[in-house]
């Protein structure tokens, strides 16, 4: 009963504090998101009151018993369905976003403008999409290999739905022009500090489980995810340092600025993708691929090798983001070399997971799931050898500030990230929810053929943009003059934007499957009528000795 | 026993079951590159050289940059040129560290989907700036820019509620010269550099080769355009990179 009273004080405390901040707000949109926190403690408020069983707590027992055989799967259930809701949310802007490019009359002043929906997209594919995902499979992992139940539940829950709000405040801030400017850290200092609150709270309950757990060793995809969780709050403190204007306002003042700012952010950035988008979704990796697959892990020692190298190396790349601009070239040297030397883990953590299939090769004629998880793998491998490729310098010259740089994103994005998420979602839902399997594997199928030929369109696509944008920026002409105006180079690539938007519908139509499947699926309705996958038709009429027959 | 530690590995098994050694461990390693890479960068003296003539934006300027972030117009135009001769000829002299000093946060950017505008100030009218960012294709008909009509219409509400002052000091924490005069006439400036009939001696003298006139064909009102105008046209343009002295300093710099 006092938790249920403090709970309710509390909520009742932020909802005051986020009116106030209304009311009193310098600008108007700060004074949009402060209404946007008030109705979240509002929501807040009411389930605190609403829930909890009165007559059990005034008899002086907990409101609800707790089973404590089975794992806390209510949060991980939750964050399944945020994850498929924020993925279409996220592939739907950016199809969007590549239509405005292709088609600049799609562009609706001031709030639908590129400009504003592009951090959007980013966003909720990422953060959203990508971070629901790892929030999701980190509890489920954490659980299933420490055979604990997740620690703090409750805490938990906090953690799920702080990270929605945060998402919440983050992409309408963007509609309505609050960004701090910094690519992947665009939300403004309050949001950051929500978010550092949020990310505390997760460290706790996934560190709690892991010292609750009943195996002495810690399995090699905590490592990962425990990584990913501490690295990812380090960036985010340093690089989001700022000097708020005023507490009643939206705006702040970066700390770091200049050369220094341009380090930060790209130290920043570039290990978003290294510990967000790689030793995360690697955690995801080493979980679900050995499951499905129904083999152990390919090496031991492999995975311990790599796992250092890959986080040591990683942090050192940024400043491959920055080669010859005005940072100073030792660092940009420095960040070449890490980049390419970081090949190796790369391809450490892709030969451990395609090895891990060893003896079920076949599988992949007969399971979607595990076709995803393998593809995945072979994105992860492509873009990783992508991407020491771009970071030498000369390479880098010639794919810097072009369309390149988008195409190697998205086939790491959608290839990589993408793809094992599908999988872990197509694994996690019948057994959330107690189902016998996915409602149709033809249409997990469908959703990997359509995700597949999207990205080779999208990759491919981006690849000739950008090389075409590369060559004509430096084309010279025999009387020694530049050939080309910055607009004809904008014009020859209007194809290859058409082309992405192709890409990109079919991607989002393989994900529209995926929404059908696993609503069928949750909602119990009675498996699809299909043909199975993989079946050796039986004949009958063959099935019979020869008969010799005499000639008429 | 023997058999365990015999293995490669077996020290491992050490870091794997004890959850404060992997933490403690992992936090270890992943903060050795940015120690290493980034904190040299505020006390090696080279990594800015000093260049005469950047200065701190006006509380217009700066308005006008606040708006580009808002905008999101890092998102294609870099403002950083390369030291390659397809790059310095389309725009200009290469960037310099020193010129984005007092940029917080730096724009440089990572995509060009349109053209760089590292050194964009000067080289169109103003007219032409409101025209184009009005409706771009009307002047560049392969553009693929969206419209910001909505600019011009805007009245200018600067900073928190309309004040620079909140703006320019949390600025001057994190190192931007700005004077106490700067402060102190922070929204006086705001509004008398798009002014035409308002006397800008004090403002002009304080920031070198600011241009105080109406920017958006509009003198009657002071609008987001007469500020995103007043920026564009200001950059690249402190620093007097042709002129035989700045060469002579540019000769000496090392580490490029």
């Amino acid at each position: 009963m006092v938790t249920v009273i403090s709970r309710a004080g509390i909520w009742l405390a932020l909802l005051l504090l986020s009116v106030l901040a209304m009311v009193a707000a310098k600008d108007t949109a700060f004074a949009v998101q402060a209404g946007t926190v008030a109705v979240a403690t509002i929501i807040g408020l009411w389930f605190t009151i609403s829930k909890p069983n009165y007559s059990r707590l005034a008899r002086g027992f907990a409101s609800e018993d707790v089973d404590s055989s089975k794992y806390y799967d209510d949060v991980i259930r939750w964050g399944v369905i945020a994850t498929v809701f924020w993925g279409i949310a996220g592939f739907s802007a950016g199809v969007l976003i590549a239509s405005q490019l292709a088609y600049p009359d799609l562009n609706f002043q001031p709030y639908l403008n590129f400009g504003r929906l592009r951090p959007l997209h980013t966003s909720a594919v990422i953060f959203a999409f990508g971070g629901n995902a790892l929030l999701a499979t980190s509890f489920y992992v954490v659980q299933r290999t420490c055979r604990a139940r997740l620690a703090f539940p409750a805490l938990a829950r906090f953690v799920f739905w702080g990270y929605q709000l945060f998402i919440v405040l983050a992409a309408t801030g963007y509609v309505l022009g609050i960004t701090q400017a910094k690519e992947y850290a665009e939300p403004e200092w309050y949001v950051d500090i929500w978010l550092t609150v949020v990310w505390v709270s997760y460290l706790i309950v996934f560190v709690g489980t892991i010292l609750k757990r009943s195996e002495p060793h810690i399995y090699v995809a905590n490592w990962f995810y425990l990584s990913f969780i501490i690295t990812v709050a380090m960036l985010h403190l340093v690089n989001n340092l700022a000097i708020p204007v005023s507490f009643l306002g939206a705006r702040s003042i970066s700390y770091f600025g200049g050369v220094q700012g341009a380090l930060v952010q790209w130290w920043y950035g570039h290990n978003a993708v290294g510990f967000f988008l790689t030793a995360g979704f690697l955690g995801m990796m080493y979980y679900f691929v050995p499951k499905q697959a129904q083999r152990p892990v390919y090496s031991y020692r492999l995975s311990i090798i790599h796992f250092w190298a890959l986080i040591f190396l990683y942090i050192w790349a940024g400043p491959h983001h920055l080669h010859y601009t005005a940072l100073p070239d030792w660092a940009q040297t420095l960040g070449m070399v890490f980049s390419v030397m970081l090949w190796m883990p790369s391809w450490g953590g892709m030969i451990n997971g395609l090895m891990t299939l060893n003896g079920a090769w076949d599988k992949l004629r007969t399971d979607p799931i595990l076709r995803m998880f393998v593809m995945s793998l072979a994105f992860y491998g492509m873009s990783t050898f992508e991407g020491p490729m771009m970071a030498i310098k000369s390479v880098n010259s010639l794919s810097h500030y072009t369309n390149w740089t988008i195409g190697h994103v998205h086939s790491g994005a959608l290839g990589w990230n993408g793809m094992v998420t599908f999988g872990a979602i197509y694994y996690l839902t019948p057994r959330l929810w107690n189902r016998e399997r996915m409602y149709s594997l033809r249409m997990v199928n469908w959703h990997f053929w359509t995700a597949t030929i999207g990205i080779v369109f999208y990759a491919a696509s981006m690849w000739v943009a950008g090389i075409t944008q590369g060559l004509m920026w430096r084309e010279y002409g025999a009387d020694g003059y530049l050939v080309n105006s910055f607009a004809d180079a904008v014009a020859a690539i209007h194809p290859m934007y058409v082309l992405r938007v192709v890409g990109g519908l079919l991607y989002l139509s393989g994900a529209i499957a995926m929404v059908i499947n696993v609503w069928k699926t949750i909602a119990g309705s009675p498996l699809r009528v299909e043909a199975p996958l993989y079946n050796v038709e039986y004949n009958a009429a063959a099935d019979q000795p020869l008969v010799a027959v005499p000639a008429e | 026993m023997s058999a365990e530690s015999k293995q490669p590995f077996a020290w491992h098994g050490k870091i794997e079951r004890n959850i404060t050694l992997l933490g403690v461990f992992a936090l270890l390693v992943v903060l050795v590159g940015g120690i290493v890479e980034i904190a040299p960068l505020f006390w090696i003296d080279n990594t800015i050289e000093k260049v005469k003539g950047v200065r701190p934006y006006t509380p217009l300027e700066q308005a006008g940059r606040d708006i580009f972030i808002r905008e999101g117009c890092y998102l294609c135009h870099s403002q950083m040129i390369r030291p390659f001769r397809d790059e310095t000829e389309r725009y200009g002299h290469y960037s310099l560290a020193a010129e984005s000093m007092y940029d917080h946060p730096f724009q440089w950017g990572s995509e060009r989907t349109g053209p760089d505008l590292a050194r964009v100030g000067g080289k169109y009218s103003d007219a032409w700036h409101v025209q184009h960012l009005s409706a771009p294709r009307s002047v560049v008909p392969e553009s693929i820019m969206p419209n910001y009509a909505f600019l011009a219409k805007n009245e200018l509400m600067a900073g928190e509620g309309g004040t620079m002052v909140g703006e320019l000091k949390a600025l001057k924490l994190t190192g931007v010269p700005y004077s106490k005069e700067d402060l102190a006439k922070a929204d006086e400036d705001l509004k008398n550099q798009a002014n035409p009939d308002a006397d800008n001696t004090s403002l002009l003298a304080r920031y070198p080769k600011a241009q105080a006139r109406d920017f958006d064909g509009n003198p009657k009102k002071l609008t987001e355009m007469d500020a995103l105008i007043a920026y564009l046209q200001v950059l690249g343009t402190f620093v007097d990179v042709e002129s035989a002295a700045a060469q002579e300093q540019l000769a000496k710099e090392k580490g490029r």
